[in-house]
């Protein structure tokens, strides 16, 4: 016989709210799956994955196009985000006196909260010129898009990975120096090599974040469902497609949408599965393992 | 007699605070000195002062002079990578680096350009030979230093240390994490080294320095009281705190 008391009322209460986060998540992936399953039944799994035309009107729905878009906007900013946020991090965490650590934390922080809205629109009126003058075309591309998305995933990189910097044992430091190693070689044989789970978690995040991101990208890819034939050309993410015709998709089309939000949440699960073992890696070889 | 260190008049201040007052202390040559003294009495802060490990704090300021071989270390035209080759350090926790039991010994190797690899293959053994590790871990060197016990990880350490071939050895309570079985390859070791280097250990077991060391000097609230022989120390100290200390009246 349960006690009526206030512990009993505070811990069912705490469970039911833990639970019901849970199922609105479960019920909104539901609900995608259920509106998404049709389209992918009526167009065929591979066609759809990697069908190369996209025309609703015609009944095609193939959106291979785009996951190249995703992915080719994602990998470049990447590429670019990677090495300026890792070494801004290493900045950060080893070198930066502590006054200039104060001035840069928020000033990297606060990119992480201008919305997205703004980094599309400045995207749209200085990069898009910008990128026609320099680079011909409509400006409109997936260069233009990567550029942008870098700044927006600058933030977590570097965030991430100056914690990642900071957890790494004094002792470590203290072992490399006392060796008569410099502090860059110390930099670069001890803590970096011990830092890289944290690195890359950090990279993860990062791929994340562009992978979902949507209305900076609308503003300035170009949307163009096409495989494109160099970094200038214009191309459409799975997420523009998303909001680009929800307004008056209907039937299949409708569906359609729902299917490519399912490709979206899975490239995401992946991406959080391998970010949670690598942090669960990190445990381990900080405490018995080898790097 | 031939000192290896001299330090002259010494004051070490973090921020406003007067860590260590007048230090004057002469380390003999291939000898082991014991730093001995209740816990925050500046007996760490001193020998980290002999390899500029302080300097790694940015509210560390000093005056006087230490002397390394008749070269004052904190002259500004001292390359301090040098001298850290010079001074090796081993820590009170052991701290292996993350990486394989031959990649630990061959870490200062390394970091000072040397490459070839039946070189580094030989002083690596012969390092790890030297700190009474060789036998335990000869099959495993591409193993991890992680998975080696504490007092495995700690001879690890000092052969890490002797693998750069440095003058002095600096020791802070190297034992003072292991088990006296441990304790006692480690205490061997000192004993076996001296030959070679010349040993600073600060610790907080009075047996031990008795049992190590030649020389102490004891160290009270940022001063040294009574530095000298260990035998005369702990056998007819001259000062009266001298003698409550190692008779254990308070510490």
């Amino acid at each position: 016989m349960p006690k009526w008391d206030e512990e009993f009322f505070i811990e069912k209460g705490l469970l039911l709210t833990a639970v019901s986060s849970i199922i609105i998540i479960a019920l909104i992936i539901l609900f995608v799956f259920k509106e998404g399953i049709p389209a992918i039944e009526s167009t065929g799994f591979f066609s759809f994955l990697f069908g190369m035309d996209w025309a609703p009107t015609k009944g095609e729905y193939g959106i291979f196009p785009m996951i190249i878009g995703t992915l080719g906007i994602t990998v470049l900013s990447l590429l670019m985000a990677v090495p300026l946020g890792v070494f801004c991090a290493i900045f950060l965490a080893e070198i930066a006196p502590s006054a200039m650590r104060k001035v840069l934390n928020p000033t990297i922080q606060t990119l992480a909260g201008i919305p997205s809205v703004v980094y599309g629109f400045f995207g749209l009126v200085l990069l898009v010129p910008f990128m026609r003058l320099q680079f011909g075309g409509t400006g409109f591309s997936m260069f233009t898009a990567s550029v942008i998305l870098t700044v927006m995933i600058l933030p977590i990189i570097v965030s991430v990975s100056e914690d990642a910097f900071r957890s790494i044992p004094l002792e470590y430091k203290e072992a490399s120096l006392a060796l008569g190693a410099t502090h860059w070689q110390t930099i670069k044989n001890v803590i970096f090599p011990a830092a890289i789970p944290g690195v890359i978690t950090s990279v993860i995040l990062g791929m994340g974040r562009a992978i979902g991101e949507t209305l900076a990208i609308i503003m300035v890819a170009g949307n163009v469902v096409q495989i494109p034939s160099s970094i200038f050309d214009p191309v459409r993410a799975l997420t523009s497609n998303i909001a680009i015709e929800m307004g008056y998709a209907t039937g299949i089309h409708y569906n359609a949408l729902f299917a490519t939000g399912i490709v979206l949440i899975f490239m995401i699960i992946v991406l959080l599965v391998i970010a949670n073992y690598l942090h669960y890696k990190k445990k381990v070889t900080m405490g018995g393992g080898y790097l | 007699m031939e000192y290896r260190i001299e330090v002259e008049d010494l004051n070490v201040y973090f921020d406003e605070l007067h860590i260590l007052k007048d230090i004057n202390l002469k380390i003999p040559k291939n000898a082991v000195t014991s730093l001995i003294g209740p816990s925050g009495c500046g007996k760490s802060t001193f020998i980290r002062t002999l390899n500029r490990m302080n300097d790694m704090i940015s509210t560390f300021k000093m005056d006087g002079t230490v002397l390394l071989d008749g070269e004052d270390i904190y002259n500004p035209k001292v390359d301090v990578v040098e001298l850290r080759k010079k001074v090796g350090m081993v820590f009170q926790k052991p701290n292996p680096f993350p990486k394989s039991i031959f990649d630990n010994v061959a870490y200062g190797l390394r970091v000072h350009g040397i490459n070839d690899k039946d070189f580094l293959a030989q002083k690596v053994e012969e390092s790890l030979k030297e700190a009474a590790l060789w036998d335990e871990v000869k099959n495993i060197l591409d193993k991890s230093a992680m998975g080696l016990s504490g007092g495995q990880q700690q001879r690890l350490c000092i052969a890490r240390t002797i693998a750069v071939e440095p003058e002095v050895i600096l020791m802070d309570e190297p034992c003072s994490a292991l088990d006296p079985i441990s304790t006692t390859k480690i205490e061997d070791l000192i004993h076996k080294l001296k030959k070679d280097f010349t040993i600073i250990i600060v610790t907080h077991n009075m047996q031990q320095a008795t049992r190590v060391s030649k020389h102490t000097a004891f160290f009270l609230h940022g001063e040294i009281v009574e530095s000298g022989l260990t035998e005369k120390i702990f056998i007819e100290p001259e000062d009266k705190r001298t003698e409550d200390y190692i008779t254990g009246r308070f510490g």
